[in-house]
């Protein structure tokens, strides 16, 4: 009896409090689908949260769940923050996909943004960043460090995100050195220290001297420094503690400007769905300060790069470019399309080995 | 002085009691560790266990209880009859996934066929995957003595690997644009696993889970083949002077169970997850072995332990996005769950004497 009271007393204070603070606060919420510590790809969504809080101080409340499973965990968490009042909702990873068409649904006035799909509705928009482009950079830096004209590359899942980053620091590690080969190892997750730890000793000792990473923890940076002679890139977010080696420079996910426009959108009212695939140009790619251990004509020429790209007078997929299997897929001078770098599901020749299927 | 003294019978009342002295125990220990964090103690587990239960939005979180709880009973039930005659069963997880590869890869095989034998198919085929999953641990512990704990937790690992495996290649949508993952079949009538009910969250594998539950209770209650199960657990020697067969009980246990978590994994693609997706499982067949042991091996038990595990998680997101909580805070509160239940096993079989020392 008295527990009972106590418990409805507390319910009461409970319901009455959260009722105080909805009043005309702007409300966002964001599923994460690793934990905010991951050093990688939630840590930096959860950077470009901050920023909108940073942002509009008192006129926003950000909420957030990490470790959030793929599938009906993410359908209920995301059902969970509408419910709770949210007017936006970010869901940051592929596989939110169907669970966020499905509550978008039932909640028409919420607006959701879902990270990397393809799905959209009139209250659901997709947003990516054309990380291939870092991957040019990243390609002709390993292009030219590389001695033993090995690099290797650990894969996170083989879809064409992923395809589209070995195929671009392929091509432009090519470009400046005829003779690199890659060696591609599937680590088959997003983050799992041990995994990607063992991936990075493998290539390492396959002979290996540069380590590019699609997965998001720092494992592969410190397999690399045990190694010594072997230099990596940070993946999604700059990595700088393993500065200035191995760490030679980074590709970093910055949401941050995003994330700030669209949650103003919200408050103004001129929210509308969209996609939104957007490079170094915009900010959304960002390339981390190249270091000391790279020769300043290599830095140079990276630089170069960087700012062709972000200008638009150079596209990373400029023809001619083969297929693997020989054919050709962009003639000379001919930049691919959008539509076909969505879905890449080839490599470009000179690759080895197959995509697993 | 403390002293740990054996009953002679294990005691009826602590087998009964640690359940919910541990639960009791998580919550206390658990509003410590949130007070740590900086969080009001109270009002962390309060929104764990009342929010969903109580709170204002319970018309959406009742209806979750029972898509999150059931797959954890159906495979506990299964599990805890294994557990109950000593054949350890850890690989649900992997029996969960077959199930689902098979069942899902049945219904595709259809598509886009709408038709009303496709589902039903469909829960063969997931009963199948499952079993025969099971059936490797079973078969090389009856023919040749291999240790059914290691085999079965072993092929969990290969049944993730199938599962990437399928879902990059064999299941892949057609129409996915080259990303990984089956059709969604939600969107597809005959072979959708939709709740019978809209908003009740009661859905085939909710009603397979209770008749489970029901044959479990019987079959150990009333019938020989579940005598045999207890006699073999509770005391091996005298279920052998029964005439109980060993190999036949490790083939039933081990396939009963292969069968039910087939059956979970089934009814979860086809219903609230839809797809076939790398990252499909969620680690419910291991998480069925807590709620097995936290609902002491007894059917009714475990549906009430199924029920207290998915108002964690559901409490537990809750938590976390309401109060800030970090996932990692709420992982070691379940984890809390068992290692009470645990601990506090021992008074069943042990009592507590405060002695004073005795000149030998």
């Amino acid at each position: 009896m008295k527990l009972t009271s106590l418990l409805a007393t507390a319910a009461l204070g409970l319901g009455l409090a959260t009722a105080a603070v909805a009043a005309d606060k702007t409300k966002v919420g964001f599923v994460y689908v690793g934990p905010v510590g991951d050093g990688g790809w939630t840590y930096e969504h959860d950077q470009g949260r901050k920023a909108v809080v940073a942002e509009f101080g008192d006129k926003v409340e950000t909420v957030y769940v990490e470790n959030v499973a793929e599938g009906p965990d993410s359908e209920r968490v995301m059902t969970q923050m509408a419910l709770d009042g949210a007017d936006l909702i970010f869901t940051t990873s592929f596989g939110y996909m169907d669970p966020t068409i499905n509550v978008a649904k039932k909640f028409p006035n919420v607006k959701f943004e879902h990270a990397t799909g393809y799905k959209r509705a009139d209250n659901v928009s997709t947003y990516s960043a054309r990380f291939y482009e870092g991957r040019a950079v990243q390609g002709t830096i390993a292009g030219h460090m590389t001695k033993s004209n090995i690099v290797g590359y650990i894969g996170s899942f083989p879809i064409p995100e992923v395809i589209r980053g070995i195929n671009s620091a392929f091509i432009h590690a090519r470009k400046v050195n005829p003779d690199v080969e890659f060696k591609i190892v599937w680590a088959f997750t997003w983050f799992d220290p041990a995994k990607e730890a063992d991936a990075a000793k493998v290539l390492i000792e396959q002979g290996a001297d540069v380590i590019l990473q699609h997965t998001d923890s720092t494992a592969p940076q410190a397999a690399a420094q045990a190694a010594g002679n072997v230099i990596t890139f940070g993946q999604a977010s700059d990595m700088s503690e393993y500065a200035p080696h191995p760490r030679v420079s980074s590709i970093i996910d910055d949401w941050a400007p995003y994330y700030i426009a669209r949650t103003k959108a919200v408050m103004d009212g001129t929210w509308e769905s969209k996609d939104t695939w957007d490079g170094i140009g915009a900010g959304m790619v960002g390339i981390g300060e190249i270091s000391d251990a790279v020769p300043a004509e290599v830095k140079a020429e990276a630089l170069a790069i960087k700012d062709a790209l972000a200008d638009g007078s150079y596209h990373a997929f400029t023809g001619p470019i083969k297929k693997q299997d020989g054919s050709d897929w962009l003639g000379d001078g001919e930049t691919a399309d959008d539509g076909t770098l969505a879905g890449m599901n080839f490599y470009v020749e000179g690759i080895e080995g197959d995509i697993p299927q | 002085m403390i002293v740990l003294e054996k009953r002679p019978q294990p005691s009826q009342t602590w087998s009964m009691a640690t359940p919910v002295v541990a639960v009791l125990a998580t919550m206390f220990f658990g509003g410590v560790l949130f007070a740590a964090l900086g969080k009001n103690p109270v009002e962390a587990i309060m929104t764990i266990f009342w929010e969903p239960l109580f709170g204002e939005f319970s018309f959406y979180y009742r209806p979750q209880l029972l898509i999150k709880g059931a797959p954890l009973v159906l495979i506990a039930i299964g599990l805890s009859l294994g557990f109950r005659a000593g054949i350890w069963n850890i690989g649900a997880e992997g029996q969960y996934i077959m199930g689902a590869i098979v069942g899902a890869g049945v219904g595709l095989a259809f598509y886009p066929l709408e038709a009303w034998y496709i589902f039903p198919l469909m829960v063969i085929g997931g009963a199948l995957g499952g079993w025969i999953w099971a059936m490797i641990p079973a078969i090389l512990k009856v023919r040749f003595g291999t240790n059914e704990i290691l085999v079965s937790l072993m092929l969990v690992y290969v049944a993730e690997q199938m599962l990437a495996s399928v879902s990059l290649g064999l299941l892949k949508n057609p129409e996915g644009y080259g990303f990984p993952g089956s059709r969604n079949l939600q969107s597809w009538d005959s072979a959708h696993n939709a709740e019978l009910f809209v908003g009740s969250g009661m859905h085939w594998g909710v009603v397979t889970a209770l008749i489970a539950v029901i044959f479990a209770y019987v079959l150990l209650n009333r019938h020989m083949l579940g005598f045999h199960i207890r006699l073999t657990g509770e005391a091996p020697r005298a279920a052998k002077f029964a005439g109980v067969n060993p190999a036949r009980l490790i083939l039933f246990c081990l396939g009963a169970s292969g069968v039910l978590a087939g059956l979970a994994g089934l009814f979860e693609v086809a219903g609230p997850a839809g797809q076939i997706t790398i990252d499909f499982n969620v680690g419910y067949g291991f998480t069925a072995i807590i709620v097995a042991f936290l609902g002491r091996l007894h059917p009714v038990g475990i549906v009430l332990a199924g029920g207290v595990m998915a108002l964690t998680y559901i409490g537990g997101d809750i938590a976390q996005s309401n109060l800030g909580l970090p996932s990692a805070a709420i992982q070691v509160f379940q984890g809390m769950l068992l290692f009470f239940l645990l601990a506090l096993d021992l008074l069943t079989n042990y009592r507590i004497r405060l002695a004073s020392k005795e000149v030998a």
